[in-house]
């Protein structure tokens, strides 16, 4: 899905539009140093229609060459712009394309027999009214204005007993993605929340120039200050020229030689690229089906230090599964195994499916054709066991928790063994749930489940520890049940018995010692904590509540995808500091390379620094204001897709930084303005 | 470089740190309120000076009334110093009866004392009476020299500081500063200084009479020229001012021709131990920071730093003045260094002091803002002028002036830190402290208008009629003179190039200017830093921020100097002593 015609996006006619409409004072404003390259370029306007005239400014085809290229460094920088909008409205419609279609029943008015018609889902809006029946899912939050229903919340709130939904205070409000299981409902849809979610991207990717996070404006502040010492350099350099002419021997400088040094020593690579960077971590966490709702979620997203991931859904399933039955002495596997399966035919939770897997797998039972006489037991939440009567062979076997099945070993008038409180207690001690099997009076063994663990989420774990990201899992179990998944998982840390208070006094402790604490939640008893995270992922299937509390929303649902958002906040923190880095050393090149240069026209004394031999000051001034504009789109590529991310000390980063793109940055200008410099004394033309 | 300068350089170096890091870890002390040698003897003068002034000692203060204090202190000083010159006529100490100086003359003086400066555009025996020297101008070097302590004192409370927004108590640290450091310290080189022979007296000048009443025969005519046959002798409490001029990096000689005068700078070890006091508080501060921040190795890597670029300076201009002038080369000269001749470029040198002292005082005299000289710059080839001059240009963050100076490389090294940050995308901090768009703004602003005002005072004046009449010299070495003056002004040196009349209201009333910019800028901007700081409780992981203790930061925090703090004055430069060494290198090209 991130192939949308993106090729096409570089040319697109809308995008060259855009790019010649940004061409504004008004929108040139918003960028101060493309705003002093603007004023320059206008100031070189003057000066070619001067020069074309016969006025003592410079030759023609040197002024107007430089104008040009002066032009082009503007209009460059607002292409590199408007591409990066283009792909962020060219990925929000793609997600708005993408969110879950289905067909939902609107009506004109809020009474049942209101007249209406089935649209799909992705075309509702706030304010909608919807007719829900039993058995369909609730399309978007919103507020029941007419119906009585009960409504199937556990999706999303996990609480498993339906509620009761009327039009009343305190229980008109629905959630969407819950499903109404018996009557009838008219929601008024108050948001179509991802819809919004979307809106307000599309909004920051077109404004982002007004939003800019901290750093960002920190470096601003840098560059502004840059672009101050530029221009003082260059209202110095002019009366220097002046009166150093009268003993250099050369002439003062000319206005459009100036005005193009003024533009050189300009730090533009950076100032044209910078929010671009920014646009494309939005656009690039679309990708994954993430949306940021702050710009600055996607550069703390670089920082992540702690990872807070709950166990229920991220690292396990939500049910458990049986793992290994354990007879009880005297008693062969293969007769436990047996008794267990038959005890599990009722037990339609998934513990007891699990239970009959495992018996088939290990010990190859199969469910015998029951005769019409037994009676089964369904497992039931009040009585915690399942079983079977079969009165033809006598047998009564039942299956269960070890309390449940207690009492009815004392019913029967069985005698519960005690040695098996030993262990009931060793299973519970290593994370498992123990279930205990009976027949008749005598217990024959006990089942060991376990969480079920989700598939390669271990490596996902193993993947966050390389990138350097501390692991927390939150559970409620017990100590040592949570002790056992932790280390079979291998997260960093854990924290058991959690309440939700617990998650907030946690990321707080984590916050004081300067962590960044990222976390995922989708209750709404999370909101507190996702609020307080300094990155909150909401799942896309939460509550309103916690959709409004995190900063960024996915729309999958997947806790683990914190993998991508923080190597992507990296990629564009690097991607920052590559071009931050490399436009600084650009910058000092061009200035050692240019400055000399410029005044030997005035000191022609000077020319015995000319190491380069370059053609002459004008042809060095044009040839390095043509490289500066070809930067901006040959750097574009780095800035939309960032700079591939190593785990490394900030350190080393560092070390490898200054000699990738600070060397590499002070050489590179230096062979371009040579290259370009020879070619233009090769035209002849100057 | 002959190997005796190379020896001598690095005995002083040596010199240098023996005496600076005690000092350091003292002062550091008396900052904190700890018990030192002598608590015992002052803390009742302490007390009885808060008592004086009414301050209560135990109230801490936040960065703005800490710098509304440090103002008004300043304001008052520059009145104070101002009347004095003005009535200084009517006042008594004045044997000379001198009459006061000219207003503008008086303002860029007063101005000039204040800021650290001590840009000297009269010669102190024709024009100062004594009173004025000593109540004046010698309580103003010890002033202003405290309130650059002070200021880094407070910059490095905030930087420890837990949140609190708390900055010290202004006027304990000026008092403190002067009881337990400048005082003792002054008084100590004072008395080393007379011993040595250095004048300290109030009576008038003398008379004395002339050894020689003829100067030498002309060869060519016979002609003998009859010379004066008494010389006035000028006089004063000279050495008890000198000692703090030199630890006070203020730089203002006694007399007019600062310690090349043999009253002020007499002997072999009064030269030394007057090179050793201009960089002795500038490198204590550091282990003061080391050790008040908790953080030696940070205090380490500031004064490797300062040494690193101080010593290859130095190495250039001694060597580049050892070789002697190309010119002179083509002409057959012979410049070698021999038992005969000390060879190389003697001009301007004094030839009791040789080209290794004169060039390591010459350079430790510009990085940090002493500003005082033992030879004359102007004589000086234009590459160790160029070197010279880019040890103000780059914004004094080596040694610079006591307490400025490290400010100044903390700001820089914000910067540094900033863009290290950027360069591998993580949130700046500095020691802990994660900081932002308030702190670079500050800091670059506080770098920034220094250099701003120096480069808008040069083009102002290239733009003043009649410039070239205040010139000695044209050409390029000109505009050296020009450059020199504004670069010494804003970046509160004081030395001068001579050569530029800089006596006339438009330099003394410009200079005036730039020297409040490049003075209270970048220390108000550290001072709002600090109060942003002093709010921050160290919270950042070191393993998760650039790390500012290693060779590699070192590295980049140089670059970051020389390349914002310098660069701008890269044109200035060329115009100047860059064209200047080409000239010399290509007589042809004349």
């Amino acid at each position: 899905m991130n192939t949308v015609g993106l090729s096409g996006i570089f040319f697109d006619a809308r995008v060259l539009r855009e790019s010649l409409r940004l061409l504004g004072p008004g929108q040139q404003l918003r960028n101060p140093i493309i705003f002093v390259v603007w004023v320059s370029a206008c100031l070189g306007l003057i000066l070619s229609i001067l020069a074309a005239f016969g006025m003592a400014v410079g030759q023609f085809p040197m002024v107007a060459s430089i104008t040009l290229w002066l032009w082009l460094t503007v209009l460059f920088s607002n292409w590199v712009q408007s591409v990066a909008m283009a792909r962020g409205r060219a990925h929000a419609q793609e997600l708005r394309r993408s969110q879950p279609q289905g067909l939902a029943y609107r009506l004109t008015a809020p009474h049942r027999d209101a007249p209406g018609e089935p649209v799909m889902v992705g075309d509702l809006q706030t304010g909608d009214w919807v007719l829900v029946q039993a058995g369909q899912l609730i399309p978007a939050d919103g507020v029941v204005e007419e119906g009585v229903a009960t409504v199937d919340e556990s999706a999303i709130t996990g609480e498993s007993a339906p509620v009761i939904r009327e039009g009343c205070r305190d229980r008109h409000q629905v959630l969407g993605g819950t499903r109404v299981v018996s009557d009838w409902l008219i929601v008024k849809l108050r948001y179509t929340r991802e819809g919004t979610f979307i809106d307000r991207m599309v909004t920051m990717v077109e404004s982002s120039q007004r939003h800019k996070t901290p750093t960002e404006l920190a470096l601003f502040i840098f560059l502004i200050f840059l672009t101050i010492v530029s221009l003082l350099v260059v209202v110095s350099i002019l009366p220097i020229s002046h009166f150093g002419a009268a003993y250099g021997g050369g002439s003062p400088l000319e206005l459009i030689v100036i005005v193009g040094l003024l533009v050189c020593l300009l730090p533009t690579t950076i100032g044209a690229l910078l929010s671009c960077i920014s646009l494309s971590g939005l656009t690039r966490l679309g990708q994954h089906n993430v949306l940021a709702t702050d710009s600055h979620a996607v550069e703390v997203a670089g920082d992540v230090e702690v990872a807070l991931l709950d166990k229920t859904g991220t690292i396990t399933l939500g049910n458990r599964e049986a793992w290994q039955l354990i007879p009880a002495p005297g008693v062969t596997a293969q007769v436990l195994a047996e008794a267990a399966g038959l005890a599990s035919i009722s037990d339609d939770t998934p513990e007891g499916r699990s239970i009959l897997s495992l018996v088939q797998r290990e010990q190859g039972f199969a469910p015998p054709s029951l005769p019409a006489t037994a009676r089964l037991i369904p497992f039931s939440a009040t009585t915690r066991m399942s079983g079977i009567d079969m009165a033809q062979e006598g047998r009564t076997v039942r299956k269960g928790a070890a309390d449940a099945i207690r009492k009815h070993l004392q019913a029967e008038g069985g005698t519960w063994p005690e040695a098996l409180d030993f262990e009931v207690r060793r299973i519970a001690g290593e994370g498992g749930t123990p279930l205990v099997v009976a027949e008749g009076q005598q217990v024959l063994g006990t089942i060991a489940l376990r969480d079920k663990i989700k598939p390669g989420i271990g490596e996902r774990i193993a993947e966050l520890r390389k990138m350097g990201i501390h692991t927390v899992m939150i559970t409620g179990d017990n100590p040592l049940t949570a002790a056992g998944i932790a280390a079979e998982v291998g997260v960093d840390e854990f924290v058991a018995e959690a309440t939700p208070e617990d998650k907030l006094a946690l990321i707080r402790k984590y916050q004081t010692q300067g962590k960044v604490i990222a976390m995922s939640g989708d209750g709404t008893n999370d909101a507190p904590a996702l609020a307080q995270a300094d990155l909150g992922i909401s799942m896309g299937s939460g509550t309103q509540v916690a959709k409004e509390a995190g900063n960024m929303l996915d729309l999958d649902a997947d806790p683990t995808k914190i993998r991508y958002i923080v190597g992507i906040g990296r990629q564009i923190l690097m991607a920052r500091g590559a071009v931050t880095s490399f436009g600084l050393a650009n910058d000092v090149a061009r200035f050692l390379v240019l400055v000399p240069m410029v005044l030997a026209a005035t000191f022609p004394a000077l020319d015995a620094l000319n190491i380069l031999h370059l053609g002459s000051p004008e042809s060095a001034i044009l040839a390095a204001v043509i490289f500066n504009a070809l930067m901006i789109p040959l750097l574009t590529p780095v800035a939309l897709h960032g700079v591939r991310y190593t785990p490394a000390r900030p350190t080393g980063l560092l070390r490898r930084n200054l000699i990738i793109y600070g060397l590499g940055g002070l050489l590179l200008p230096v062979a371009g303005i040579k290259i370009i410099d020879l070619l233009l004394v090769a035209s002849g033309l100057f | 470089m002959t190997m005796i300068a190379l020896a001598q350089l690095l005995i002083f170096t040596g010199l240098l740190l023996l005496l600076a890091w005690p000092l350091g870890l003292y002062m550091a002390r008396v900052f904190s309120g700890e018990r030192v040698l002598l608590t015992p003897l002052l803390k009742p003068v302490e007390q009885a000076a808060y008592r004086l002034m009414g301050i209560d000692p135990d109230q801490p203060q936040g960065w703005k009334s800490w710098s509304a204090s440090l103002l008004v202190m300043s304001l008052v000083a520059i009145g104070f110093l101002f009347l004095l010159q003005m009535l200084q006529g009517w006042l008594p100490a004045n044997p000379e009866n001198l009459p006061p100086p000219a207003v503008h003359s008086a303002i860029n003086v007063a101005v000039s004392f204040i800021t650290n400066t001590n840009w000297q555009n009269y010669s102190g025996e024709v024009t100062y009476s004594y009173l004025t020297q000593m109540m004046g101008l010698g309580v103003l070097n010890f002033l202003s020299a405290a309130l650059g302590i002070v200021v880094l004192i407070a910059l490095i409370r905030a930087i420890t500081a837990h949140g609190t927004g708390h900055l010290g108590n202004f006027w304990v640290d000026l008092v403190r500063c002067h009881l337990y450091v400048l005082l003792p310290l002054a008084t100590l080189l004072a008395l080393v200084l007379i011993s040595q022979g250095v004048v300290q007296t109030f009576s008038p000048y003398t008379k004395v009479d002339t050894v020689i009443a003829h100067a030498p025969a002309d060869l060519q005519t016979g002609h003998l020229e009859t010379l004066p046959t008494q010389q006035t002798i000028p006089l004063g409490p000279a050495a008890s001012q000198i000692a703090i001029k030199q630890l006070g990096t203020n730089g203002g000689g006694f007399f007019g021709t600062n310690s090349a005068h043999p009253l002020e700078n007499p002997t072999a070890l009064t030269n030394l131990l007057q090179t050793l006091a201009i960089l002795l508080i500038p490198a204590a501060l550091t282990f003061t920071f080391g050790r008040m921040s908790r953080n030696p190795g940070q205090g380490w890597l500031f004064l490797g730093v300062m040494l690193t670029f101080w010593f290859t300076a130095v190495a250039i201009v001694t060597a580049t003045e050892q070789m002697g002038s190309p010119r002179l080369e083509v002409l057959g000269v012979d410049q070698i260094a021999s038992s005969e001749q000390p060879g190389g470029n003697m001009e301007g040198k004094e030839a009791r002091l040789g080209i290794g002292q004169s060039s390591l005082w010459a350079v430790s005299a510009t990085v940090t803002s002493n500003g005082s000289v033992n030879s004359m710059h102007a004589s000086y080839l234009p590459i160790s002028t160029a070197v010279i001059m880019s040890g103000m240009q780059i914004g004094g963050p080596v040694f610079g002036a006591v307490g400025g100076g490290l400010q100044n490389l903390l700001l820089f090294t914000l910067l540094a830190v900033f863009l290290a940050s950027l360069m591998v995308g993580r949130t700046p901090s500095f020691m802990g402290k994660p900081f932002g768009m308030a702190e670079i703004r500050l800091a670059t602003l506080g770098i920034l208008l220094p250099g701003a005002a120096v480069l808008l005072g040069i083009t102002s004046s290239l733009l003043m009629p009649g410039l070239t009449d205040h010139m000695t010299n044209g050409g390029p070495r000109g505009f050296s003179e020009l450059l020199y003056a504004y670069s010494s002004a804003g970046f509160t040196n004081g030395s001068a190039f001579a050569g530029l009349n800089a006596d006339t209201p438009w330099f003394n009333l410009s200079l005036a200017m730039v020297m409040l910019i490049g003075r209270f800028a970048p220390m108000l901007a550290a001072l709002a830093i600090a109060g942003y700081l002093a709010q921050k409780s160290a919270t950042v992981d070191e393993r998760n921020s650039v790390r500012t203790t290693t060779p590699l930061f070192a590295l980049l925090l140089i670059l970051t100097f020389i390349v914002i703090g310098g660069l701008g004055f890269l044109p200035a430069q060329i115009a100047g002593p860059i064209l200047e060494a080409v000239l010399l290198a290509h007589p042809e090209a004349f």
